[in-house]
């Protein structure tokens, strides 16, 4: 007798596909024969709304790319403007952008680490990366004002300068944290249902990482050694010491230690940074894009006109076409912006990690049970609002 | 004979509800301790009156049955999930005084009763006309079929040492040395079997809140979901009471031999602490798949509790 497939509707409305995402599911029993992602539940046409927004405004815009890790989209979106406009940033903006942006990446990873624990079943996890991850948003809102959506980078440099006891927070922060990965491996890392449900689930071959393009950890995983931060190196990266962890299997339990030793390597790059940071400007000194300091304005006349002028009309932007990308949390994050010469890009497109990397889940989990579906899910590390845009 | 078996059943019933009601503010406590957050504190001192707060609100909610659903089925199935649950109660010994009934056979009484809850998971599941719920009802009625042989196969040792089924003999055969020094595998195995039986962390699979939502109730709200819950409370406070009964020497316990006070003080010490073990499981240890959970049943623990019983007879036997 053949057993009838069961098509089960996952999301999305679903605790465990970490937002909207949808997935179609033919099963058999529990064993899932074949299955379809449906994405585009959280489409806003940011794209498209960057096309009629200055190149100033749009930094705001991509905070809303990843949501959980707002600096890495302002990063890639900066750089690409700014590769463009031939500026070279200062140094101290330069250091700020990478203490930050690993930061945001410590951030990404606590949040992944707690979804996952949580997919899997351990509970306590979730809340335990929560507790430690309020201690960066606390380090975000004191710099920035704001703590999820910060919208920290300009074209240019930085909003503004961190406050001096700024650094002693971060690197209390980094002395814990370090703790905290400890305690979690010995939570994680030894114990057999952990190890049951991610050793050889939904795992992927290096063949396969490279026809499906993934990046990131995904990638990584599966041995092969692409990181944005080594290859090209961007802002101070090549100035900085840090290894970059390979897996072998790329199945879920390398891109879960993958991830947990990026966060150790992450603390060693923040901690180095914190060290070297120099003194001087967070803005290039070049009065087309730079707002001019807000105590100017009420004195000088031709400040408050300049600053009006860039918050309303921007700044134009020499023509022509450019690509350039970070190393995100999830994987490479691009930016391809067509220049036609005006304040306003004329296209711009945006190469998102997680939307290419979902594209290998139905790979992933082509027989596996519903209960991995889930790990695999969570141990790609998606954000919908990257995905559809 | 009326008034007093009418007396008895009183009295565990007062102590049974009172017991599930105050799991419940135990759990979200213990739980939000580990979990580094507070937990209940705000309805009475410490959050003491939450569960009566908690039953407020769910009786108060609105009744839905799904459109789809078999309306019949969908609304015997929290209660056929209830009842083994309490009735139970009927032959466990909370003291020598606190006993409804003295059954001759009252552990086989016990594991056969409360084992009926499955049906009202199955029928859940199936009622409810979801596939998820479905899911969770067929993953319940395997889980269960599968934990119930060693679960009842642990406690053989205990019942071989004490020879007799009768629980008030059982404890008494206790008085010197409790069970658990002689039979610390078949603990073990009794109490892993347990959890599995009460669907809890890392057995919950029925539930998987983070595969199947709910699992087999997803479609319940209101005192309908409750009365799972009430069942499955129930459940463990029943496992961790047999777990002090058969192996932890009941109310066995300084001052308790002319004590009912310190009697039930006793056996409730040693259940809340059991308890307690439950839930720090719960908030440490992920969750099995359901392949390894069968795996882990039929490949290990069902030789383990039969070499258990194979030593254990043997022992006996010599001496």
């Amino acid at each position: 007798m053949k057993a009838k497939e069961f098509i089960l509707n996952m999301g999305p409305q679903h605790p465990s596909t970490h937002g909207v995402l949808r997935l179609v599911l033919a099963l058999d029993g529990e064993y899932v024969k074949d299955s379809r992602v449906h994405i585009g539940h959280l489409h806003r046409g940011i794209e498209k709304l960057c096309e009629n927004k200055t190149y100033f405004q749009i930094v705001p815009l991509t905070d809303r790319l990843d949501y959980v890790s707002s600096i890495s989209n302002n990063l890639s979106y900066v750089q690409a403007v700014e590769k463009l406009l031939e500026l070279s940033v200062p140094e101290r903006a330069k250091y700020l952008r990478v203490i930050f942006s690993e930061l945001q990446r410590l951030c990404n990873h606590l949040l992944w680490l707690a979804t996952q624990a949580l997919d899997i079943g351990a509970m306590s996890m979730f809340l335990y990366c929560f507790r430690d991850r309020e201690e960066i948003l606390d380090i975000f809102e004191k710099v920035c004002g704001a703590r999820l959506t910060i919208n920290y980078l300009r074209v240019g440099g930085v909003n503004r300068d961190m406050q001096p006891d700024v650094i002693p927070m971060i690197l209390k922060f980094t002395k814990y944290f370090s703790n905290s990965i400890k305690e979690w491996d010995t939570i994680l890392s030894g114990n057999r249902i952990w190890l049951g449900r991610t050793k050889g689930i939904a795992a992927v071959t290096k063949e396969d990482a490279v026809n499906y393009g993934l990046t990131g950890v995904p990638l990584r995983a599966s041995g092969i050694n692409l990181d944005i931060r080594k290859a090209i190196p961007y802002a101070v990266y090549d100035r900085m010491n840090f290894d970059v962890p390979l897996g072998v299997n790329g199945d879920v339990f390398d891109r879960y230690i993958i991830r947990m030793e990026e966060m150790r390597q992450s603390l060693r790059i923040i901690e180095q940074a914190c060290k070297e940071i120099p003194d001087g400007p967070i803005m290039v000194d070049d009065p087309r894009i730079a707002l001019p300091d807000k105590k100017n304005l009420e004195a000088n006349a031709e400040c408050l006109t300049r600053y009006c002028y860039i918050l309303t009309h921007g700044y134009k932007v020499p023509k022509g076409e450019v690509y350039s990308s970070i190393e995100a949390p999830k994987g490479e994050l691009g930016f391809y912006i067509i220049s036609d010469g005006t304040e306003k890009p004329f296209r711009l497109k945006i190469r998102s990690p997680a939307f290419i990397n979902v594209a290998a889940l139905p790979k992933m989990i082509q027989g596996g049970l519903v209960a991995d579906v889930i790990a695999a899910i969570g141990s790609i590390d998606i954000v919908l609002g990257e995905i559809d845009r | 004979m009326f008034l007093e078996a009418a007396r008895q059943i009183g009295i565990t019933l007062i102590l049974v509800i009172l017991n599930i009601a105050y799991l419940t503010y135990i759990e979200r406590k213990v739980l939000g301790r580990l979990q580094q957050r507070i937990g209940p504190n705000r309805v009475g001192t410490y959050g003491l009156l939450q569960p009566i707060a908690d039953v407020v609100k769910l009786i108060s909610r609105e009744d839905l049955i799904p459109a789809k659903a078999d309306k019949i089925v969908f609304v015997l199935a929290p209660i056929m999930a209830l009842i083994p649950a309490f009735i139970v109660y009927a032959a466990i010994p909370f003291t020598k005084n606190i006993c409804i009934s003295n059954l001759n056979i009252g552990v086989l009484y016990v594991f056969a009763v409360s084992s009926l809850s499955v049906y009202g998971l199955v029928m859940a599941g199936w009622g409810s006309n979801s596939k998820y719920a479905l899911l969770g009802g067929l993953r319940a009625a395997a889980q269960m079929v599968s934990y119930e042989i060693f679960l009842g196969l642990s406690v053989m040792g205990a019942l071989m040492l004490s020879s007799s089924m009768n629980m008030i003999e059982i404890v008494n055969a206790q008085k010197g040395l409790p069970f658990i020094f002689l039979q610390p595998l078949g603990f073990f195995i009794y109490f892993v079997a347990g959890i599995a039986e009460t669907n809890r962390i890392p057995f919950d699979l029925p539930e998987a809140e983070n595969e199947l939502v709910a699992g087999f109730h997803v479609e319940y709200s209101g005192m309908r979901f409750a009365l799972f819950f009430l069942a499955e409370y129930s459940h463990m406070f029943v496992v961790c009471l047999m777990a002090t009964i058969l192996f932890l020497g009941g109310w066995n316990g300084p001052y308790s031999d002319n004590s009912t006070f310190f009697s039930l003080l006793w056996l409730l010490l040693k259940t809340f602490s059991l308890v307690f073990v439950f839930l720090l499981i719960r908030g440490t240890l992920p969750r099995y798949r359901y392949d390894q959970l069968m795996d882990l049943g039929w490949k290990f623990f069902l030789p383990l509790s039969l070499a258990n019983i194979l030593v254990t007879s043997l022992i006996i036997w010599l001496k």
